[in-house]
């Protein structure tokens, strides 16, 4: 693990002014994973953006974490759908272009 | 410039205290934030109003302005002076901050609030800036090789790597390209998405690659080599004695690469299409004659 690509949470919760405990319950929860290094906790930064993602969500629209739970769920049905509606697209093109 | 009621906006009364201004904005805010509708424009404008709306009507010094400035903002200045010396220790809470999104202030609020929105955030440290979003075209030869393209976004020039493989619709993020973050947060992702125009002769699903090749009469019904031109490269075929039109052949491995997966390879479907001779002599369709003839009978004797 590069330590690089780690985030400290306090330093996280420091410049988002949010309690640490909140990190804590995302990761008991399982919506984003903690490394722990020496007693320190970091967070990876390739999960930053979803972190923060869950942050506007808890706090700007009072969604709480089982809804939230729920939101990247969905979230992430909707990016596969997306994906398949381009494949069906592409297709329904070749169609279209042999008329 | 036009004036904007915030009130509507939010579908609130101009009595709605703070309690059901934030239960207002975060009714709308659930609906139209863009992490809850990612790529949809008229969701994140429509976020923008409800944010403003909300930036001014839970802040009770930005509220109080806009209730007795709002519909004649031209003045506000006046009010600012006399207010110089007023020093306000509300803080407003955590709460209603959207860091995303900063900045995205219409004309009006810029006007009465000088645009700098926020003041007084508790939640505010470092905040991302805005992502961007452009569509670039390729051909499907460009698509079939990986691509390195320098752009010009913002006036700053990128170099992107596009891998080979990308499909027509396709999104890729470049992150770190977008806007400039706030307070010294890190800057937005850039989200190029692909469009890729049909080729004439090779049409894809996916992975795989189909065309349609012209094979004669004569070797369709003899049988004989033919040499058809894949994008990378020209393979020899043997075409089977009494090949039917509408045959299709499988070349393996011979389709469009698979997206970030090195070395791999779709199929390519040939279909072939028998061509009829055309301008043939009168002994040349004498002798089909006589080989249709003797054709049938076989076909009677049998």
């Amino acid at each position: 693990m590069r330590k690089e690509h780690l985030i400290s949470a306090i330093e996280f919760c420091a410049n988002h002014e949010i309690e640490i405990s909140f990190i804590s319950s995302l990761h008991e929860t399982g919506l984003i994973e903690i490394i722990r290094i020496e007693e320190t906790e970091y967070i990876d930064d390739s999960q930053l953006v979803q972190l923060e993602r869950i942050v506007r969500f808890y706090y700007d629209l009072g969604i709480n974490l089982e809804g939230i739970e729920t939101i990247n769920h969905l979230l992430d049905r909707m990016n596969d759908l997306q994906g398949e509606i381009i494949a069906l697209k592409n297709r329904l093109r070749l169609y279209e272009s042999n008329e | 410039m036009d004036f904007i009621d915030y009130y509507k906006i939010l579908g609130v009364d101009k009595g709605a205290d703070p309690k059901a201004i934030k239960t207002a904005y975060r009714k709308l805010a659930r609906n139209f934030h863009p992490d809850l509708n990612p790529n949809d424009k008229e969701a994140k404008q429509k976020f923008q109003q409800i944010n403003e709306a909300n930036e001014v009507l839970s802040d009770p010094e930005k509220r109080k302005k806009y209730d007795q400035y709002g519909k004649d903002w031209k003045h506000a200045d006046e009010f600012e002076n006399a207010n110089r010396q007023q020093q306000s220790a509300y803080r407003r809470g955590a709460q209603n901050s959207e860091p995303q999104f900063d900045g995205d202030f219409s004309d009006f609020f810029s006007s009465m609030f000088g645009g700098a929105a926020g003041q007084g955030r508790t939640r505010q440290a470092k905040f991302r800036g805005e992502d961007f979003n452009a569509e670039l075209q390729l051909n499907l030869m460009d698509a079939y090789t990986t691509q390195k393209q320098t752009l010009t976004v913002n006036g700053k020039q990128i170099r992107i790597t596009i891998p080979a493989g990308i499909e027509n619709g396709q999104t890729i993020k470049i992150s770190g390209h977008g806007g400039s973050g706030t307070n010294g947060g890190p800057a937005g992702d850039l989200y190029i998405t692909f469009s890729i125009a049909n080729h004439p002769r090779f049409k894809r699903v996916g992975n795989d690659l189909f065309t349609i090749i012209d094979v004669n009469m004569f070797k369709a019904v003899l049988g004989g080599e033919i040499t058809i031109e894949t994008l990378s490269s020209k393979v020899k075929l043997t075409v089977k004695p009494e090949t039917q039109n509408g045959t299709k052949v499988k070349l393996k491995g011979k389709g469009f690469p698979v997206y970030k997966h090195e070395g791999q390879y779709g199929d390519l479907f040939v279909t072939y299409n028998i061509k009829i001779p055309t301008g043939l002599t009168e002994e040349q369709k004498e002798l089909l004659k006589e080989l249709s003839l003797t054709h049938f009978k076989n076909q009677a004797d049998a």
